[in-house]
Parts: C-alpha cells; structure tokens; sequence
C-alpha cells in the first residue's frame, strides 16, 4: 500500500466514521438535518461523476431526481408496491430516462449540452404539472407513516431515517469510489482532461459518456427516491430548475472532483440557507453570491483548493 | 364567440405577445451572438425593466401618461448600466469562458430576483397604461344578404396593446439599422467575427463587450416596461420569458437577429394560438421540447444556414 | 494486399483539396517515412488514415479490413497508434497514468498493463519521472510521451506526427534506436521533417507536395529525384 492511499483511506474513513458517530451526540434538529444532508449529499455525488469527474455541465439534474422521487412516489400511490421496491422502481426510472437523454443530449456539447439538459429537465417539470390527476401538480402528495416501512423498519423514526441516509450515502460512496478507481473511472477523468486524446487511445468516448450519464442519474435517482420516502413527501418542485442548480452550487462549493466536495458543499450551503432563512424570506440570495463569488475567486472549491494547497493526494 | 372572431382574437393577442418576445430575445441573441455568453440572468433583467417601470411610475401620482414616458426613457438605461457593471465586475473577469459565466449568470439571476423579493416585496403590483381606449373589432358573417359586417361582443383590442405592437417594430426595425448601418454597429459585427483581429484593428472589444451586455439587458427592460401595464410586475416573473426568449433564440439560429425575429413571430403567435386551444402547459411542454430536438439535430436552427 | 493500404483518398476542405487522389501501399514491418514541404498534406494523410479526419473520398484498408467507415477509436483499438504533431497528453495527470490509459485499454490484465507502462517509459528514459504531471514535463519530454503513449499499445500501425521536433540531439540519436528496434515487428509511418533521421531510419520514403504523392523510393532514390530537391528549394517549379 503507497503513502498516498493511506492517507486516502485514513481521511474518508475518518469522515464516514465521523457521520456514523455524529447521531450520537448531535441534538434533535441537527440530527435531522444531518439525514437530510447526507441524502441530498448522495445526490450531489451523482452530479459530481458526471461534473466533477468526466467534465460534463448539466442543468438538467433536477430531472433524474424527480425520477427517482415519482417513481417510487407513484409505484406506492398507483402501483401499491412496498418502500423497498418503490425505491428501486424510482432507481430504475431515473437511469432509464437518463440513457435516453443521455443518448439524445450528448450528440451535443459545451453549452449546447448545457441548454439541452435543461429544456429536458424543463419538459419534464412540466410534465409532472400536466399530469396533475396523478402527481397533484405543485402541492405534491404525502407518503403515509404506514406506507414508509421497509423490513418492519419506521422510515419515519428519526434514528432509522438517520441509518438510512447513512447507508445511502455509505453505498454510494463506496460504489463511486470504487468506479472512479476502475478502468471505467480512469477513462471518465481522461475524457474530462483531453476528449480527442481519448478518443485516439481508442476509447469509444461517447459510449463512455453515456455510462456515465446513466450511471449519475442512477445515483441521483437513488437520493430522490430515498428523499421522498424518508422525509414523506413528493412534489413538483423537486423537479424544477432550483433543484438542477442546487447539486451544481453544492459541487462547486465543496470541490467538483472530489469525493468528498459533494459532503463538504452539500452541509455548508444547507446551513447558510438555514441560518439566513431564519432573518429573511431571500435565502437564496445566499445562493446567488456564493455562485458567482465561487466562480471569480474559487472555481476548485474548498476541496479542491485544499488540494492544489495541502493534499495533493486528494481523490 | 364564433371561431373565426376567437381565432383573430388570439393571433392579435399572440402578435402583442410575438412582439415583445422579439424585443426580449434580440437582447439575448445579441449578447449570444456577439459575445458568445449565454445569459440566464436576461429575464431578471426583464423583471428589473417592470418592477422599476412600477417604482418610476409610482412618482407620478395621478400623471400616468407622463410617468410612463419617464420610465420608457429611464428604465432601460438603468437596467443597462447595471448590467454593463455586471459584465465589467464579473464576466471580463471570468474571461467569458462559456461554462464559467453560465455559472455565474445563475448565480446573477438569483442576486436580482431575491434583492427584488427582499427590497420590492412578494406582491404582483399593476402599472396604469398611458392610455388605454378600448377598440371593438368587426368581422364578416354571411346573411341572406351577402357578406356583412358585425361587431361580435368581446372581440377588442385595446388602443395600448396596438401601441405595444407598434413601438416594438420601431424599436427592432432602429436595432436593425444600428447593427448594419452605424459604426458601433459595425464594431459589434467585427467583434463578432474575430475578436482577436477586431483587437488588432483597434477596437476597444473590452468595451463593446460591456456595451452589448448592456444593451442585450435594455432591451429585456424595455420590453418589460411595454408589458407591464398589461402584465402586471411580480418578482418572479423573469421566468417565463428566459425560457420563451431561449426557445426563440435557438429556433432562430443562435445571435441571428431576423431569424429571432421571426422565430418570435412564430412562437408568439403559435403560443397565443395555441393555449387557446390547448392547455398551456401542454403548449410549454411541446415548445421545450422543441427546442431541445432542435439543438440536437439541427444545432443552425430551423431558420440558420448551416456552417461551413 | 499489403498491410495498410490507401486509394485513391482526397480530403477536401471548402475548395481546397488538402490531399488529393493519394494512394499508398505500407507492407507489414516497414518503416515507412512521410516527407513534404509544409502544408503538403501530411498530416492530413495520417489524419484520414487514423480516422481523425473523414475522407471526402477513396478508401482505406488495415489488417486485410476495410476501415474507410470505421469511427476513429475503432481503428485505434484495430491495432493503430496516433501521436499528434501539436502535443496533445493529459496534462493533469500523472505521466504514468497517461500511459497507462494507453495500455489499459490493450491489456486488460492488469499487471500486464503495468508491465507495458514500465517498459513504455522506460524505452523514451522517462521512467523516474513517471509520478510527475505531465504538463510539468518540458516540451521535449512531452514529445517522448506521446512516442511512450504510443508504444504502450503495442500497435501494429504506429503513426508519429514530427515526433522528433524539439528534443535534444542525444534524444534524437535515441529515437533513431528506438525506431530501430521497432523495425520488422511493427509498422511505423513517420512524418518528418529531420533529413538526418528520414534517412537513417527510413526503408522507403513517399514525398507529398500540394496534396499529391510526388516521388515514392528508398532514402538513396529520394536523395537522387530532382524534383524531390525542387519541391523542396523552389515549390511551384516542382512541376515544370
């Protein structure tokens, strides 16, 4: 074992210990908060494969969460399945929309692909407001105490809901950690450094941007559906542009390209939107100037500028 | 109502509706076209044009028609001077690299619209139109004497909203000669095609690039502030015209300046058109889609020449 | 049919034709040089060849396939392998890891993989630096990168685009051996502008000029040919 991944298994070790003690000590409301953070961090891990890691700019995300969100929102409220396969039913849903935008949005590039993410991602809100019968619209619709039960397990209980964030965001760490370590992960990074040197490796690039599309809407998918069943609620505005540029903002902050930039922007803009709530109804002018002050003065992020700093070995 | 007077009451409302659009999105094709930035902050912009049309306005207690005229004249360079500082401060900054101000343009957007909601308040406010008669509109119906005229109830246009037509030609038809016929636009053009060589011929492109972001968002203002007496000013209504400007600009072959135009006519018309028909969200969901097919597979726009 | 085989190809660029009607034939094992005033077409030649480019018309054969359709990165992983004349590596990462994207996609044994890495870079003496960033290197190593990058593939076809502009002349001298040892095993196509290295590596050289294939023969017939020496001193007359 080099230096370098001990120190890599040392420090995101650390943190994921850090997360699974946090429950036993934080006070009622930040242990809430905490679930909700790590759920929305998940999500915010997805986006980070394809932002951070094979260099595309989507602004269409809020889709594939939504996906993951009503689909196992309606599979309980149309289709009567448990939790569990609801959750999976959302999963399912959200990578198979994101292989057919995938495969229609990366015929594009640069900022075209950034528009045509986002006219999906746009359509598909609408979508959701049009089929009102069935999603009820903007008001959104309640999952039931009853319904949110997997294995005789109260999703609902706080401290169940905590370990379930928990090993969300465990599982997908884990397997993003271990795909970014693979061939797949490596070939991601060397299309994000130099698509045409790729390509004339003789990788088939855009099959592998697929597979990443496929696989960050998958993920994101993942976070949706766990969203809505932990926190018993489905609704159209999960689906709407704020919620693509959240994982954004949450990744830039944090470090795109990192493994840990999505944990690390994901707590920090959750709680300057929480304190600045508390004194104004424009919290997301919070969100506006963080935004451009990352642009002009940080385009690493934290992470990212403790990397090219202190910890060069930073995954 | 009959469907022939429904149909020409919805292509006049959709030609109030086309107009402004126009209006809006040449905004945006120019500051596409020339500086090849995408700008989703340019429907705050447009908000901004309405709710300061309403702060304007409010002044003039009891002179609507005098208070309007200022804020036509004031309102779009207010909005166009803080736009130009937005570009000055941030974009030159970023080096219009396209991803980065993208970024940052979100971020613009939620500055301007939650400044609004902090400063201007949640509430949709009116703005009293200048003048406002009401016209009744004739249409032809076939009686036993032949071809006749009459005056079906709730066919009318109002005076206003013909005006609103009218001034948005003006002004497209003034862009028109300014980009083709005057030296600034002439520096925009050069600009446009090879900023490093307009450089080298001495343009100031630092200083064009401020001016069209400035421009680009006067426009968006000045299309709001035509609006707003029909419309009503709400923070959050910026909304929909980035999207119907974005749908617009990419129909029309991206910074092409007639085929905005027309792509305006298009989605105007077809827009008022069609929501009578259909449900409007339906109307959304196809136009989006529309746009996002068009990017795709036929990235020049159903109205550009492809490149060679 | 010989191993890499060329007719009739033409690349037109909006009413320039930057290769014109060409037809190459490249036996198995043959180091094969491309030589040309600049803006003869040779990079473009490599380009339709590799795929990089599409051809306006003619066709291309590899390996007894027809490849005329293939997408580049098919052919790539055909058994070609294409260094760029503007170097062009992953700046970011590691220089063994840009390697290593090379023979990863060969070898999927993964301590083969790390084999070929090492042997790569140690045949361009770019070994103890394996762990810099590549965009640290200086020009001259960046060019032995991309040869390594190339090597790592083990490709049949090796393409190199000037791969000796800008290295020291003892690197010269150690890519003159390093060709050499190339030589009966892997196909090599060669642009180059170096006179010293087209002829000391060589087997048989194809002179371009104005797209076209101009005088085809060994080193010593290239050195005799008047029009290759007009080509090269007065262009235009080339033809009188």
């Amino acid at each position: 074992m080099t230096a370098d991944l001990r120190k890599i298994i040392g420090l995101h070790g650390a943190v994921l210990v850090i997360l699974f003690a946090a429950q036993f000590f934080l006070p009622a409301y930040h242990h809430g908060n905490l679930a909700r953070i790590m759920v929305l961090a998940t999500y915010a891990m997805g986006y980070n494969l394809l932002f951070g890691y094979t260099g595309l700019l989507s602004l269409g995300h809020a889709l594939f969460f939504a996906a993951g969100l009503y689909g196992m929102g309606l599979g309980m409220t149309q289709f009567g399945l448990g939790a569990g396969a609801a959750v999976v039913l959302g999963v399912v849903a959200g990578a198979g929309i994101g292989a057919l935008i995938g495969a229609l949005a990366l015929r594009t590039e640069g900022v075209a692909f950034m528009i045509v993410t986002l006219m999906f991602a746009q359509a598909g809100y609408l979508i959701i407001l049009y089929f009102g019968s069935y999603t009820r619209g903007d008001e959104g619709f309640v999952i039931q105490q009853a319904d949110r039960l997997v294995a005789g397990l109260d999703l609902s209980d706080p401290t169940v809901r905590y370990f379930a964030a928990l090993s969300i965001f465990y599982a997908a760490f884990v397997v993003l950690m271990w795909v970014l370590r693979s061939r797949f992960g490596h070939v991601l990074i060397a299309i994000r450094e130099n698509e045409e040197r790729a390509m004339m490796l003789g990788y088939d690039v855009q099959r592998y941007k697929w597979g990443a599309v496929v696989l960050s809407a998958g993920v994101s998918a993942l976070a949706g559906a766990a969203y809505g069943v932990l926190f018993g609620y489905v609704g159209a505005s999960f689906a709407s542009v704020q919620y693509s540029i959240f994982p954004l903002l949450w990744v830039l902050l944090g470090g795109a390209g990192t493994m840990l930039g999505p944990l690390v922007g994901t707590i920090f803009m959750f709680y300057l939107i929480d304190l600045s709530s508390g004194v104004t109804t424009a919290y997301m002018l919070i969100a506006g100037i963080v935004l451009v002050c990352l642009t002009l003065f940080a385009p690493q992020g934290l992470m990212g500028e403790l990397r090219n700093r202190f910890w060069r070995w930073l995954p | 109502m009959d469907f022939g007077p429904y149909l020409m009451l919805a292509t006049l409302e959709g030609a109030v509706t086309a107009a402004v659009l126009a209006l809006t999105a040449s905004g945006l094709a120019l500051v596409f076209g020339v500086m090849r930035v995408v700008n989703v902050a340019h429907g705050e912009f447009f908000m901004l044009g309405a709710v300061l049309a309403w702060w304007v306005t409010s002044w003039f207690e009891g002179a609507a028609a005098f208070g309007f005229a200022f804020a036509i004249l004031t309102v779009p360079l207010i909005v166009g001077a803080l736009a130009a500082l937005a570009d000055v401060t941030v974009l030159k900054r970023l080096s219009y690299d396209p991803e980065r101000t993208i970024v940052a343009t979100i971020g613009i957007l939620y500055i301007l619209q939650q400044v609004t909601l902090m400063t201007y308040g949640p509430d949709a406010r009116p703005v009293t139109p200048p003048f406002n008669t009401r016209l009744a509109l004739p249409w032809v119906e076939m009686t036993e004497t032949g071809l006749s005229l009459y005056w079906p109830w709730g066919l009318s246009i109002t005076s206003y909203k013909l005006a609103v037509i009218a001034a948005a030609t003006v002004i497209l038809l003034a862009l028109w000669i300014v980009m083709t016929r005057s030296k600034l636009g002439l520096m925009m053009r050069a600009t446009e095609q090879d900023r490093e060589m307009a450089l080298a011929f001495g343009i100031p492109v630092e200083r064009v690039y401020a001016l069209v972001f400035g421009l680009g968002a006067g426009l968006a203002a000045l299309a709001a502030v035509l609006i707003v007496p029909i419309q009503q000013a709400h923070y959050l209504m910026g909304g929909d015209p980035l999207l119907l400007s974005f749908i617009v600009v990419i129909i029309g072959g991206l910074g092409s300046l007639p085929g905005t135009v027309l792509a305006a006519l298009l989605i105007g018309l077809s827009d008022g058109i069609i929501s009578v028909f259909f449900s409007p969200t339906l109307a959304k969901i196809l136009a989006t889609l529309l746009v996002a097919l068009v990017l795709v597979f036929r990235p020049q726009g159903l109205f550009g020449a492809r490149r060679a | 049919m010989s191993f890499l085989n060329a007719e009739g190809l033409t690349k037109q660029f909006n009413g320039l034709r930057a290769v014109d009607d060409v037809t190459l034939e490249v036996p198995k094992g043959q180091v094969r040089a491309l030589i040309g005033p600049n803006g003869a077409g040779k990079t473009t030649l490599v380009g339709l060849l590799s795929g990089r480019l599409a051809c306006s018309s003619g066709r291309i054969s590899f390996d007894e396939r027809d490849v005329t359709s293939l997408p580049a990165h098919k052919r790539i992983a055909s058994g070609m392998a294409y260094t760029f004349q503007i170097t062009s590596i992953f700046p970011s990462l590691s220089v063994h890891e840009n390697v290593a994207l090379g023979a990863r996609r060969v070898f999927s044994d993964p301590k083969e993989a790390e084999e070929r890495v090492v042997a790569a870079l140690h045949r361009v003496s770019l070994l103890e630096r394996a762990h810099e960033d590549a965009g640290d290197l200086s020009y001259g190593h960046q060019r032995l990168l991309e040869i390594a990058m190339g090597l790592a593939q083990a490709p049949k076809l090796l393409i190199l685009d000037e791969p000796t502009q800008g290295l020291a002349d003892g690197e010269v001298v150690a890519f003159n051996k390093l060709i050499n040892d190339l030589r009966g095993h892997t196909t090599v196509l060669l642009i180059e502008h170096n006179m010293n290295v087209v002829m000391e590596v060589a087997d048989f050289i194809t002179v371009l000029n104005f797209g076209k294939v101009l005088f085809e023969g060994t080193p010593e017939q290239v050195q005799a040919s008047s029009a290759v020496q007009s080509a090269y001193l007065g262009g235009a007359d080339a033809e009188a």
